[in-house]
């Protein structure tokens, strides 16, 4: 029952939040909502025990990436309003039918099993870190160094384009 | 036995890279006599070995070296048998005398060195083909063989005519591989081997099919035919001779032109089962021989006489192959070796000392101021026309009533070589009476003398084989039959016929001899008589065969290489590159809207994607 | 009514289908950004409520790798948006079109 209510108080949330994000003429609302969304999400993953999970939920999303996307919002200035006129013409209705076709098989399909796969017959699997590290330490041991890799790739990469900015590139500029 | 046999192809190797090394240090004669020597123990080795085929009938030996292409079951492997011993024996014992008589004859030639590195080059190499037990390394010593002739054909290549010939006698030779390289695929895929013992047992227990030993006998004789330089691949013969005269005598007259006789020979126990190849074999032959001999009579040049001699008496050797009269064949092989070489060294000698004139209308009146040349000649000029005792009428006869005796259609076959024979000694004769008798008729300055001894003794020795040669094999004692039994002995060998017939048909021969030698006495007795009739001149052209190759081969492969060049390169195949190109210029026009820039089409395309791989799941009825 | 994860998913769906449409049809990069990572997380539930109902630990180890990858993507992104912005001074897809075919 406790776990009906909580979904639906943050199921309206996350969805708010979603909406919200993707309406909003001003990104830092955008923003905001987006932040919403997410520990709305956290909130889902503590009710579906995945206790880790949720907190690096938080820490990472809700607190790393989207202070990220404030930071850039910053930078590039948020009073730049978009104007909504749409310019290609035929995007926003191919996009709709796409959209709902999309929904439409979704639903279908969860009409006919929301999971496949045989059911794991042993006690309640409990996310809790200990948990977590077991499986990630051991089984998934090599993806995890890969994604190590990934992300030092991923600093440096960011950190190349973020450093090496021409002086003179108004004049220089190839695009213009 | 092991080191000594294989000692008969090291030594003239190693005389080959020392002076491949350092002919030009060594000098002169020293390089000259190194390669002597190196052929000369070739030689003394040979007859150690092959004595006890001579005093009895000693087992055939086979030498292994090493495993070769294991793949073909190939092995480098010497066979030393009775045929291969009598190869040996001529290969190196001629080889020996023309090394020594070069010595002379190439004295002062700044190639001199190089000279006797290539001949050093060529004894190994056909060493190499007369000893090998298996197709792949016969096949390496033809080739061999076919290098070392080029590389001496071509020897003065600074001049045009002899690169050319060269080139000539490459190109040609290449057209007869072209037959021996897919009879041997032929033979590898029936037998699964190469192996002489395995292909021969295998064809004796009938493993060949009449048709397919038809196929590799006629592609045998295609190659044999180039190197033997037989009817329609003749023509780079006569132009060899372009080389250095002891080339001519050792290449292209005593043994590698003989190459193909001795395949032939070796190969026997296929052509038994094809008839109608063998039957081609001798069809070839009889008219390759009775075809030069014509052209002989027509001639000028003393070398180019020499030369479609050669190869009219190659088609007599085929002919008596062709007969299955192996032992004929191989005999006629040999004292054409004598005789032959001892010509071409004689007609070297004339060169030689008329200081390199080769018209024979520019000679005549030498036999008193080059007697010992002149005596050697007269012998080897007997020898050729078939005049008893001297060699060449024991193995002609031999061939000729071998011919006879098989019957039917064979008659005819022996009516050309008879024909053959007397046009032989009438066009012999023509020579050595321009050459040697008359008046002189030598151009200003020409001072005629008699070569250093150094030459004149290969031709004494050679003289003497000319005269005792021939009686290895008379119809009176056998003996080259009964050496060369052990290795013909799974091979029906056709014979000779013998009492009265025997008799009359030796005298039929001697006669057309005689008849052609007095003909050209009666005619060229007095004076040099004007030949330059349409007739002569066709014949003294070799019947235009060159120009007609020249036109139809060479002609009609430059037309095709323009088409390809200028119509199929240009338009075909440059048109199909460039038709790609544009084609996918074009499809590139079309398929460029696609790319719109906007990054939201693009999405649009993989939500559109990602809704295309739901349905399809859910049409197949769940995911 | 006890929640089955059938109600995660759906809810998951309808994130990631409203994902779906800012994605196409906003101009601005951040929020095309942000509307990936929406998406992103939609499947990262559904993840954690199949392995739920399966009783298995690695839907939640799947959230983990996708959360790195998503932390990633994000700091390159970003970094090319800044780029972009300091050359164009524009944060709107629609004006990027140099690659038009």
């Amino acid at each position: 029952m406790v776990e009906t209510v909580v979904f639906v108080i943050f199921g309206l949330a996350a969805l708010f939040g979603a909406i919200t994000m993707v309406w909003a003429r001003n990104p830092v609302y955008s923003a905001m909502g987006l932040m919403m969304t997410m520990f709305s999400i956290a909130v889902f993953y503590v009710s579906n025990s995945a206790h880790f999970i949720a907190v690096v939920q938080v820490i990472v999303y809700a607190g790393a990436v989207m202070t990220l996307f404030l930071f850039v919002i910053m930078l590039i200035g948020v009073d730049k309003e978009e104007d909504r006129t749409e310019n290609l013409p035929i995007q926003r209705p191919l996009a709709l039918v796409l959209i709902l076709s999309f929904g439409a098989a979704v639903v279908v399909a969860g009409r006919l099993a929301w999971t496949t796969g045989i059911r794991n017959p042993l006690d309640p699997v409990n996310g809790t870190v200990e948990a977590i590290g077991d499986e990630l330490f051991k089984r998934w041991v090599l993806p995890f160094e890969i994604t190590g890799l990934l992300l030092i790739v991923a600093a440096a990469g960011a950190i190349a384009l973020a450093f090496f900015k021409d002086d003179d590139d108004a004049e220089v500029d190839p695009w213009r | 036995m092991d080191l000594s046999l294989s000692l008969i192809i090291f030594l003239p190797m190693g005389g080959m890279l020392l002076l491949f090394g350092f002919g030009k240090r060594i000098g002169e004669p020293g390089a000259g006599i190194v390669a002597t020597l190196a052929v000369v123990g070739s030689f003394l080795i040979a007859v150690v070995l092959a004595f006890d085929f001579i005093n009895g009938d000693g087992p055939a030996e086979t030498v292994r070296w090493f495993e070769w292409l294991p793949a073909f079951g190939v092995e480098a492997e010497l066979r030393w048998d009775q045929l291969s011993a009598l190869m040996t024996l001529v290969v190196t014992g001629v080889g020996s005398l023309i090394h020594l008589y070069s010595i002379g004859y190439m004295r002062g030639d700044p190639g001199f060195g190089r000279f006797f590195s290539y001949l050093n080059l060529f004894i190994t190499s056909m060493l190499i083909l007369v000893l090998a037990n298996n197709f792949a390394l016969l096949f390496v010593g033809w080739e061999l063989v076919g290098l070392s002739s080029y590389l001496l054909i071509s020897f003065w290549f600074e001049r045009p005519i002899a690169a050319a010939a060269g080139k000539k006698a490459f190109i040609v030779n290449r057209v007869g591989d072209v037959g021996f390289i897919l009879a041997l695929m032929l033979i590898f895929s029936v037998f699964g081997s190469l192996g002489f013992d395995t292909v021969f047992e295998g064809a004796h227990r009938g493993e060949l099919t009449v048709t397919m030993a038809t196929a590799i006998a006629l592609l045998l004789l295609v190659g044999a035919a180039g190197k033997s330089a037989q009817l329609p691949l003749y023509v780079w013969l006569p132009d060899a001779m372009e080389g250095p005269t002891p080339v001519s005598a050792l290449i292209h007259a005593a043994t590698m032109v003989t190459a193909g006789v001795y395949m032939v020979a070796r190969t026997g126990a296929i052509f038994e089962l094809a008839p109608i190849a063998a039957a081609t074999v001798a069809v070839v032959g009889g008219a390759t021989a009775l075809f030069a001999a014509t052209i002989a009579i027509a001639q000028r040049d003393i070398k180019r006489v020499l030369a479609y001699s050669t190869i009219s008496q190659l088609g007599y050797m085929f002919m008596g192959v062709g007969a299955a009269a192996y032992t004929a064949g191989v005999f006629h092989l040999m004292t054409h070796a004598f005789f032959k070489a001892l010509l071409f060294l004689g007609a070297g000698s004339v060169i030689h000392g008329m200081s390199g004139e080769q018209d024979m209308h520019k000679m005549g009146g030498l036999a008193r101021k080059m007697p010992v040349t002149f005596a050697t000649m007269a012998i080897a000029w007997l020898a050729i026309s078939g005049i008893p005792p001297f060699a060449g009428f024991w193995s002609k006869d031999e061939i000729l009533g071998v011919v006879f005796e098989r019957g039917g259609l064979w008659q005819v076959l022996w009516g050309v070589g008879l024909v053959t024979a007397l046009l032989t000694a009438f066009y012999m004769t023509r020579m050595m009476w321009l050459t040697f008798f008359g008046e002189p008729r030598w151009d200003d300055g020409v001072e005629p003398h008699e070569s250093p001894r150094l030459m004149t003794v290969p031709l004494v020795v050679l003289a003497g084989l000319s005269v005792v040669g021939g009686l290895v094999n008379t119809p009176f004692k056998a003996t080259l039959e009964h050496f060369l039994d052990p290795v013909f002995e799974a091979v029906h060998l056709a014979h000779a016929p013998d009492g009265s017939l025997a008799w009359i048909l030796a005298a039929v021969s001697v006669a057309a001899g005689i008849i052609g030698i007095g003909a050209a006495i009666l005619r060229y007795r007095s004076r040099v008589p004007v030949e330059d009739g349409l007739g002569w001149r066709l014949l003294g052209n070799g019947y235009y065969i060159d120009d007609v190759y020249a036109g139809v081969f060479a002609g009609g492969g430059k037309l095709g290489a323009d088409w390809l060049a200028f119509r199929f390169d240009v338009r075909g195949i440059d048109g199909a590159v460039e038709g790609i190109g544009s084609l996918t210029r074009k499809a590139g026009g079309w398929l460029r809207p696609l790319q719109t820039g906007f990054v939201r089409s693009y999405g649009l395309a993989i939500i559109a994607g990602a809704v295309g791989l739901l349905a399809w799941f859910l049409s197949r009825g769940g995911i | 009514m006890a929640v089955t994860p059938g109600w995660y998913m759906a809810l998951a769906a309808v994130l990631f289908i409203i994902g779906a449409g800012g994605m196409l049809l906003r101009r601005n990069a951040l929020v095309m950004f942000m509307s990936i990572e929406l998406m992103l997380n939609a499947v990262n539930l559904t993840f954690v409520a199949a392995g739920r109902e399966l009783n298995v630990l690695e839907g939640q180890v799947a959230v983990f790798f996708v959360m790195v990858v998503a932390a990633a993507e994000v700091v390159v992104g970003l970094a090319i948006i800044i780029a972009v912005f300091r050359r164009r001074q524009t944060a709107s897809v629609d004006e990027l079109t140099q690659l038009r075919g």
